[in-house]
């Protein structure tokens, strides 16, 4: 399929700079600065911890419902700022789109790759709170690179949908923060996905969310199953086929961005 | 043009690009209109409703031409001849909707000045993010850096984010980061239009420059001036279609002696063929001195009268406007003027009428040259322009004053884009 890829690596400068642009700006005159990348999941985590942390049987026992939410908003924050931002990324640069050609497709996909950075302060964070609560990672942390890899795959195929049916419909610019909250609560982010009831676990297991979050979990915490490879195999091809689907419509209507957007 | 085909850089065939116009569209389309669109669209087929063409607007349409390596061809017409939809089309950033252009060679495209600026970020940040929009590889920013900001002139205040430079400092940075593209082929739109005039003249400068250098060059202009100096072929747009191509001298001049360039009257006879939609049409605009004698030539001194006619269709409570806006032949917008405000006496009724607005411009206030005047009607309210005719009509004024006009005595160049006469109070005092 004939999907520009060699196009895409001629302007590789471009998704640079463009990755460079987003992270120099987003937090340009902002008091905190980069601190907000730590701030808004370690927010969630007290929020979580206050409302559910209570809750039996909604974490396993064992491990502090602090870090239990935090391993899991960790991803969970890469994935959903990236959705937001590659959704919002066409329309954003409007003004790019009209005056000056470039395969369209760098800005969700450099847009995903500016929260890049923020993973990497909140990974940071949670391997303290980690040592802090007495756990050592141990071997199987080398799983988090496959695992962050799917996650922005997920993203990616989301975003690239999301970001082309925008430019003629701001519809999407409503759903997205819906359908993230919605996304968030079929995630195990604040809950284990052993209380998913097991008749209903293929369902919830076609989520690449639920993938990856159960992995960080055990990469990271050695609790639970060891990832489920199955579920893991499986959502990745949804994945991967949702991400083709998308690249070959974002190709059908990139010619018409400028005109329509 | 030599039939040589291995130094052709640039082919253009049967280029066409429509737009769909019309019924005004929310620009933001709603999932659900189109929702109901698609649910009606097998019953207007059973129906066979026709499909109604009309709503197609052909911007660009069977255009041929052909730019050898190191052309410098410029690209005239009135406002909304297709120029700008030309280079869009040329520049990939959208698709044709018939014909092909072949390019052979590395493409800069510079429709605007200061392309991927991004205001928060500082000029050197902009310089490489700019540079990088434009197609510069990371190593070209940066052996030209140097060059690039002492073209600008910027250099102090190359780490001050870019949102607390003046218009004009923009607009030197943005254009010295694309003067220092190299592309093969470039396409330019009216980047001369903006910045001082000292500026101006380093642009061109630039630009006579790379032409010289080899480059094939395509210049979208409003400057007459500009594109004589530049260029040594011209092509003439006028509705979309290449009119006329050649020698710029012979262009030019077949533009400005040209129906399109210079006429102080039009009428649209059959409604059917006039501007406008159901609500609004134009009949006729006229351009005549208070005195009485030709449009076409205006004294200075003379009050001139602009009277716009239109037919309105049932408006309801909508009131119609007549909206005039004067351009010089530089592309500069003099001034726009409108008779909303009641300042017309035609809001009575809602029905279906003739209305006549006209505009009395006061002597001794336009500059002397060409004026071109382009007329709409809109109503406010959403404001919606139903009918709108660019450069539709143009005059000359031309200065005959002898010492009663603004310039008194002197017969030098004077310069600005309007002449109004001022009240002076002049006071002498002794020196203390």
């Amino acid at each position: 399929m004939g999907l520009g890829l060699s196009e895409l690596w001629q302007f590789r400068d471009l998704a640079y700079f463009l990755v460079w642009r987003d992270l120099k700006v987003r937090y340009k005159q902002t008091a905190f600065g980069a601190l907000w990348a730590i701030i808004q999941p370690l927010m969630l985590m007290v929020v979580f911890t206050l409302f559910l942390g209570r809750m039996s049987g909604i974490a396993p026992a064992g491990i502090p419902y602090p870090l239990f939410a935090f391993v899991g908003l960790v991803p969970w924050t890469l994935f959903s700022q990236s959705l937001i931002g590659s959704s919002d990324s066409l329309v954003r640069s409007a003004n790019l789109i009209q005056k000056v050609y470039f395969p369209r497709l760098l800005l969700p996909a450099s847009a995903i790759g500016s929260y890049l950075l923020d993973f990497v302060l909140a990974m940071g964070v949670l391997f303290l709170l980690m040592l802090w609560f007495g756990f050592l990672p141990s071997l199987t942390v080398l799983w988090l690179v496959p695992l962050t890899g799917l996650a922005l795959l997920t993203s990616l195929a989301v975003g690239v949908w999301l970001s082309a049916v925008n430019v003629r419909y701001r519809d999407v610019r409503f759903a997205v923060p819906f359908l993230v909250q919605l996304w968030l609560f079929a995630s195990p982010v604040a809950y284990s996905a052993q209380i998913v009831p097991t008749e209903w676990l293929w369902l919830y297991q076609l989520n690449p969310m639920a993938g990856v979050i159960e992995g960080f979990r055990w990469a990271l915490l050695g609790q639970g199953a060891p990832p489920p490879v199955g579920a893991i195999v499986v959502s990745t091809v949804v994945t991967v086929v949702v991400l083709v689907l998308g690249l070959e419509y974002f190709r059908r209507v990139e010619q018409t961005f400028a005109d329509v957007i | 043009m030599s039939s040589d085909v291995s130094d052709v850089a640039v082919t253009v065939e049967g280029l066409g690009k429509r737009y769909l116009i019309g019924r005004q569209r929310d620009p933001y389309g709603r999932l659900t209109e189109s929702l109901w669109g698609a649910m009606r669209a097998p019953i207007d087929r059973i129906r066979r409703k026709p499909r109604e063409t009309s709503e197609w607007f052909w911007a660009l349409n069977d255009v041929s031409f052909e730019l050898h390596q190191g052309d410098v061809v410029g690209v005239i017409g009135r406002n909304g001849a297709g120029k700008s939809t030309l280079l869009k089309v040329l520049s990939r950033i959208t698709e044709p909707s018939a014909g092909t252009a072949t390019l052979r060679g590395r493409v800069g495209s510079l429709l605007e000045v200061g392309t991927g600026f991004h205001p928060e970020l500082t000029g050197r940040e902009n310089i490489l993010l700019s540079g990088a929009v434009l197609g510069m590889r990371r190593g070209e920013v940066n052996r030209k850096f140097d060059e690039i900001v002492d073209f600008a002139g910027i250099g102090p205040f190359l780490d001050t984010p870019v949102k607390r430079y003046s218009s004009g400092m923009q607009v030197r940075l943005g254009f010295a980061v694309a003067a220092h593209l190299e592309p093969e082929i470039l396409f330019i739109d009216e980047v001369l239009a903006v910045g001082d005039a000292e500026f101006q003249k380093k642009c061109l400068g630039k630009m006579s420059e790379l032409g010289e250098g080899g480059r094939t060059i395509l210049f979208v202009s409003h400057s007459m001036p500009a594109v004589l100096r530049l260029c040594r072929r011209a092509v003439l747009l006028d509705h979309g279609r290449a009119v006329s191509a050649g020698p710029t001298h012979d262009v030019v001049r077949a533009y400005l002696e040209s129906d399109l360039g210079r006429t102080s009257e039009r009428r649209w006879d059959d409604p059917s063929q006039a501007p406008g939609d159901d609500l609004a049409w134009l009949k006729s605009i006229r351009v005549a001195p208070v005195g009485g004698g030709s449009g076409e030539e205006i004294d200075i001194r003379e009050p001139i009268d602009v009277e716009v006619e239109y037919w309105t269709g049932v408006l309801g409570t909508a009131r119609p406007s007549a909206n005039l806006a004067f351009y010089n032949d530089e592309g500069v917008c003099l001034f726009i003027s409108n008779d909303w405000e009641g300042r017309s006496a035609h809001d009575a009724s809602g029905g279906p009428s003739v209305v006549r607005s006209t505009c009395r411009i006061p002597g001794n206030f336009l500059a002397e040259g060409r004026v071109i005047v382009t007329v709409a009607v809109s109503t406010f309210n959403p404001p919606v322009a139903h009918a709108i005719e660019r450069d539709a009509v143009a005059f000359q004024i031309v200065d005959r004053s002898e010492g009663d006009g603004v310039r008194g005595d002197t017969v030098n160049e004077w310069p600005g884009v309007v002449r109004p006469l001022l009240e002076w109070r002049t006071e002498t005092r002794p020196r203390a």
